[in-house]
């Protein structure tokens, strides 16, 4: 069964085989559900001229805040950019791009480009600037605009309970876009909090099935939060 | 007197009915569920992927892993369910939420909202506000009726890059309640102690006033 035996003990073979220059889609909605871990490895390989698919570029020092730090990312792709001083420097002075994408559409660019559908038609963004030089078509009564899917080289997700196959189970919301990225990389690397034995997952279960997912690590998570919110009673 | 925040907030819950799934942005919009009438049931979906959403959590109960769309730790009612961004957005896309609430710079009176760029200041993105204006069958939005220069937001045309077209039907700002219908806006109800000359002042697109004008009372 070693050959379906997804787990891998270092970052480094976590890893393996990454280099400049690829195309990286990395779970997580602001800090929640980031694989932290593999983020910070991918900080101190320091591979550069990236262009980052993820809904958002982390926070000043944690992470995708860490590749800023390092100039690693060459193109920014993500729905909103806001929390994040570094990143205005580097837009501003033009060392990076960024690409803003309705959050809705990226998901679906997403999902599109892991289920092996070239484009799709949607209404998000006609008559606005993310519709500008796309094709529109108009079906029924409204205008549609083609979106295209995306694909990445590599795609580094956070999941909260695995088993050696690589079967995933998220928590809460920190689901977010893991499932997606897990289905649209050439190379899927998950980063868990628990690998637990095979079959002590129920199937019935499982968000994202092992057949995704190529290499596995259990990781440390400091689970930064962004927005501390409480109730005083 | 104009409407505070609050006001606002809470006049806009009139609008929820019983049994609705509801989009609220951030901002004016979150302060909405804090006024949904006893008497009814909503559901509150977060578009990183919860419907279902409870109030801040206290101390104990606090989790990284639960957070709305606005990246605030929260809780999430029993019944609620998780899911992924792209399930989410089935649910915004698809035209199943019954009612979304999002602030805005300016709407104009074909129903336009910009709520997400400002040229010359930096772009912070559009978040999941294209989807929501684009597929909502009902949107409320909430917003001051002027910028803090005096200038209307309630405009012929706008100005700023849209983040939707033909989608806003319902505005509730601090001076007043208006709707848009046929390319013109309507005052349906004001503030207390805000005049109908004022609110007409300061609406820069053409504005039908109705025969009775109800001052809302929150």
């Amino acid at each position: 069964m070693a050959g379906f035996d997804k787990r891998v003990n270092t970052y480094e073979e976590a890893l393996a085989g990454l280099k400049d220059n690829l195309t990286i889609m990395i779970g997580g909605f602001g800090l929640c559900g980031i694989p932290e871990g593999l983020i910070a490895a991918v900080h101190r390989m320091g591979i550069k001229g990236l262009t980052c698919i993820s809904n958002n570029a982390g926070v000043d020092g944690f992470g995708l805040g860490l590749w800023l730090e390092k100039r690693q990312i060459k193109t920014m792709i993500a729905s909103y950019v806001g929390e994040n001083a570094l990143f205005e420097q580097l837009l501003l002075s033009g060392e990076m791009q960024v690409i803003l994408t309705p959050q809705g559409t990226l998901a679906e660019k997403i999902r599109a480009g892991g289920a092996g559908i070239p484009a799709f038609y949607t209404a998000t963004g006609v008559g606005t600037p993310v519709a500008e030089g796309k094709e529109t078509r108009r079906f029924g009564d409204r205008q549609y605009v083609l979106e295209e899917a995306f694909h990445a080289d590599v795609a580094l997700i956070k999941a909260w309970k695995a088993d050696p196959l690589g079967n995933l189970i998220y928590r809460k919301t920190a689901m977010n876009f893991n499932p997606m990225m897990a289905t649209a990389a050439k190379l899927t690397i998950a980063e868990v909090e628990e690998i637990v034995p095979v079959g002590a997952l129920d199937p019935e279960h499982i968000h994202t099935p092992g057949i995704y997912v190529h290499r596995l690590i259990q990781g440390q998570f400091e689970k930064r939060i962004e927005k501390r919110m409480v109730q005083h009673s | 007197m104009p409407l505070n925040r609050e006001q606002i907030a809470k006049r806009i819950a009139l609008e929820l009915k019983d049994g609705y799934y509801v989009n609220l942005g951030i901002g004016i919009p979150t302060l909405v569920a804090n006024y949904i009438p006893e008497n009814i049931e909503v559901m509150l979906q977060s578009e990183n992927g919860l419907l279902g959403l409870g109030p801040y959590p206290n101390e104990h109960a606090l989790d990284a892993d639960l957070i709305n769309a606005g990246k605030e730790t929260v809780t999430a009612i029993p019944g609620a369910a998780f899911f992924s961004s792209a399930d989410s957005f089935v649910m915004i896309r698809g035209g199943h939420i019954d009612l979304t609430v999002l602030g805005a710079f300016e709407v104009d009176v074909h129903g336009n909202i910009a709520s997400w760029m400002i040229p010359g200041k930096l772009v912070k993105g559009m978040g999941g506000a294209m989807d929501l204006v684009a597929s909502a069958r009902n949107i409320v939005v909430a917003m001051m009726h002027t910028s803090p220069k005096g200038e209307s937001k309630l405009l012929q045309e706008c100005t700023l890059p849209l983040t939707g077209i033909h989608c806003v039907h319902k505005i509730v700002t601090d001076l007043g309640v208006l709707t848009v219908e046929n390319g013109t806006f309507k005052l349906l109800e004001r503030a207390p102690d805000v005049s109908v000359e004022e609110i007409k002042a300061k609406t820069a697109g053409p504005l039908i006033v109705e025969k009775n004008i109800q001052v809302i009372q929150c």
